[in-house]
């Protein structure tokens, strides 16, 4: 398995548990309301599991096992992969921020380093998206 | 393919049909199907937990790196625990949230808290059982 996959499937799994925890604690707070504002949790919880642990892991299954080159580098061009993680959970990080702050900028920036991070991830993996090369001619 | 790993798929076909057919309910519910407060985030969850989450966690179970020769999968009875905490906390989860919609009642609020913690049981053993199998070979 690639470093990048290895990263970012270990991010993918602390999400997991932190979009779990808060899924926990909604559910716990609809059958025994314990605190007024652990609803406005939801949004992070969405957040965590959508982007964080489902997202993020298809970024690094994808990364990880779809076709390769028979050139180098095998996997496209890495640079893209890691700017793509880093875009990612920038934009987790500031969402987690606007979840908790009043300014809508906050938000802004969150969705746009995400939609940067699927623009770097797409385009690193477009090329990869063909048959796989097995070496021996057609016909 | 382990035998967890095919529990796991095939539970996942199921709460996808179960998500789709309660889809249906809910779309009929204009047109004289009974209505039923409280569908909506089992439908959501029946999707997002029952069929992609658990669909996730079969595969990787199944296809991450061997753990070593002896356990390739780390450890089977954690297999085996996280899908039974997870399917018992979804189904609970299911029964319990729609009728404590319809009203209050102990036991649906013991079993709403039991299927929070039986699904959190569930995402902490799995990843517990599959962080050291992150590696590169």
């Amino acid at each position: 398995m690639p470093k990048f996959s290895i990263w970012a499937i270990r991010f993918a799994l602390a999400y997991l548990l932190l979009g779990f925890t808060l899924g926990a604690l909604l559910l716990i707070n609809k059958a025994v309301p314990f605190h007024p504002t652990i609803w406005g949790l939801l949004p992070l919880h969405i957040e965590f599991l959508l982007m964080g642990w489902i997202v993020q892991l298809v970024f690094a299954v994808g990364y990880w096992i779809f076709p390769r080159f028979t050139f180098e580098p095998k996997r496209g061009r890495q640079g893209l992969a890691w700017l793509a993680l880093l875009f990612l959970n920038a934009g987790i990080g500031t969402n987690t921020v606007a979840a908790f702050s009043a300014e809508p900028s906050w938000q802004l920036i969150g969705r746009a380093l995400e939609v940067a991070a699927v623009a770097a991830f797409a385009s690193q993996l477009w090329y990869r998206v063909k048959p796989t090369e097995t070496g021996l001619k057609a016909g | 393919m382990p035998a967890v790993t095919r529990w796991f798929i095939k539970s996942s076909l199921l709460y996808l049909a179960a998500a789709l057919a309660l889809a249906i309910w809910l779309a009929g519910q204009p047109f004289g199907l009974p209505v039923v407060p409280g569908l909506s985030p089992v439908l959501f969850h029946f999707f997002l937990v029952g069929w992609v989450t658990q669909m996730i966690m079969g595969v990787g179970y199944w296809f991450f790196p061997k753990f070593n020769l002896q356990q390739p999968r780390r450890s089977e009875p954690l297999g085996w625990a996280v899908f039974w905490l997870l399917n018992a906390g979804l189904l609970l989860r299911g029964l319990a949230e729609p009728l404590l919609s319809m009203g209050p009642g102990f036991y649906w609020v013991a079993a709403l808290v039991s299927s929070a913690i039986l699904q959190w049981l569930a995402g902490v053993l799995f990843v517990v059982n599959t962080w050291a199998r992150i590696k590169e070979r």
